[in-house]
């Protein structure tokens, strides 16, 4: 790629994660490596979120749930950056990208049960700034006093991936010096799961076992994942400790159909090996993959096809595995998720298995780590380099490739 | 359709609280400003105030409103007519 001005490089300096398995990017990783899952009933539910715990009475009730668990999860990566109490940056030069898939989901729902049962004018002022897909981005933007440019990213299950794409140029670009992005989600009702179980992609057995041969479909999820992302040089100076750096990023378009994904793969291929050319990285340097592994039949063997393409033989060496095996898909949040996992599997040095991975699919033929954890292994004393897959209804695809802090 | 001071006071108070401040701080003399009360939640103020006893207030009665005692001397006020 030619570039026409020299592009900053982006380290992160803080995550935050509230998932299915816990409040925090730590408990997150830690639980995962343990073989623990957090899926109950078909379903990954924040069981330990309670918004009371972290919210005042007037915050949470302006607030959707996907918006209470952005704030929260930035909350956490704003904290681990030492920003906290003071501004690392001038506010105006602090950006904030926060993706969704749907939005308010819930919020929708009451306000029209209120509607039909009370009438149109009993709808709470409210409605529309807590559904907006664009209000956890205002919401963090206003608990952290962040100036710079700040929007919602919207694209189904790549939605957090883009959000981190998004920042990454930013900063690069010089557009601003540090952005807190990543991604939320929050549709376990009743009628986000009606939609989803109407078009077959939700798992009828509610177990999410990516790249198994028995995988029957997708566990919904919900939770939220956050990155403060600082310009590298800037980072350096203030004497942030740094987490990781985010090096590559690639995204296509399958244009192929709304739900499925381009069978050959081609597309998504695509968007790895930019990421992978982003990052001025060779296949032979990967050290891991995190899928997108959703657990339908569709989308595991489309990822393999995409990875075999995109990589050729190193496919068959690098580990890859899929953080929804232990906590279901957060859809907008997966991908900002399962980048706050990534960047925990490169600080810690411990790859998670693919929980509940036993049978082989002939169509999934690659490493899934399957069973137990084990050591991130770096061949070339280089610090460790991922790459993190999002996919989504819709045909969006993305890539991030992510490298180890130097130690 | 006959309402007392002290319903319409108690009916507020109890609203005005489920948006967020102490129950404590409301009393009629403090302002919507010092209770950190905006017109999001002016609005669903009057919401009750219409479900409850017919009052329809305007965003233009409402702009009026700097005190909690205020609001309930409106309320009562157009309630008894």
């Amino acid at each position: 790629m030619s570039s026409r001005f020299e592009r900053r490089r982006v380290v992160v300096t803080g995550v935050g994660a509230v998932t299915p398995l816990g409040v925090g990017a730590t408990m997150l990783h830690d639980r995962w490596v343990a073989g623990e899952c957090g899926i109950v009933g078909g379903a990954g539910a924040c069981r330990e979120f309670d918004p009371r715990d972290h919210l005042s009475v007037k915050e949470a009730r302006r607030l959707d749930r996907f918006s209470q668990l952005a704030v929260i999860a930035a909350g956490e990566a704003i904290a681990q950056a030492g920003w906290e109490g003071e501004q690392a940056y001038d506010p105006m030069r602090i950006g904030c990208v926060i993706a969704t898939g749907i939005g308010g989901q819930s919020t929708i729902e009451a306000q029209l049960d209120v509607m039909r049962l009370r009438g149109a004018k009993m709808v709470s002022p409210l409605g529309i700034p807590q559904y907006m897909p664009n209000a956890a981005a205002a919401a963090v933007t206003m608990r952290y006093a962040l100036r710079g440019q700040s929007y919602g990213v919207v694209s189904a299950c790549a939605s957090g991936g883009h959000a981190i794409g998004s920042a990454l140029r930013m900063i690069q670009y010089g557009d601003a010096d540090a952005v807190v992005c990543g991604g939320a989600e929050a549709t376990l009702t009743d009628f986000g799961f009606a939609c989803f179980n109407s078009m077959q992609a939700l798992s009828p057995t509610g177990i999410s076992r990516p790249f198994d041969a028995r995988r029957d479909g997708f566990v919904m999820g919900e939770g939220a994942g956050v990155l403060v992302m600082e310009d590298a040089e800037a980072a350096a100076a203030r004497g942030a400790s740094i987490l990781a750096e985010v090096v590559g990023y690639g995204s296509t378009t399958d244009a192929y159909h709304l739900t499925a994904p381009e069978p050959t793969g081609g597309p998504a291929a695509r968007a790895i090996e930019l990421a992978i050319h982003d990052a001025g990285a060779e296949p032979s340097q990967i050290d891991y993959i995190n899928a997108h592994g959703t657990s339908t039949q569709l989308n595991d063997a489309a990822e393999t096809a995409a990875l075999k393409l995109a990589l050729g033989e190193e496919a068959r060496r690098i580990p890859i595995s899929s953080t929804k095996s232990a906590i279901g898909h957060l859809l907008g949040a997966a991908g900002a998720v399962e980048a706050v996992a990534t960047v925990r599997t490169l600080i810690t040095g411990v790859i998670a298995p693919t929980l509940g991975y036993e049978v082989p699919d002939p169509d999934c033929d690659l490493d899934y780590v399957p069973g137990e954890s084990r050591p991130l292994i770096t061949g070339n004393g280089l610090p460790p380099l991922a790459v993190s897959n999002s996919f989504a209804f819709g045909g969006h695809n993305v890539s991030l490739a992510i490298r180890g802090a130097l130690r | 359709m006959s309402v007392t001071t002290e319903q319409v006071e108690s009916r507020v108070i109890e609203t005005l609280a489920s948006f967020g401040p102490d129950i404590s701080q409301i009393t009629r003399t403090a302002t919507f400003e010092e209770l950190d009360i905006d017109s999001l939640d002016l609005v669903e103020l009057a919401q009750v105030v219409e479900d409850e006893y017919g009052v329809i207030l305007k965003g233009e009665d409402m702009k009026q409103l700097k005190t909690v005692g205020d609001a309930i001397d409106l309320i009562v006020e157009r309630a008894g007519k």
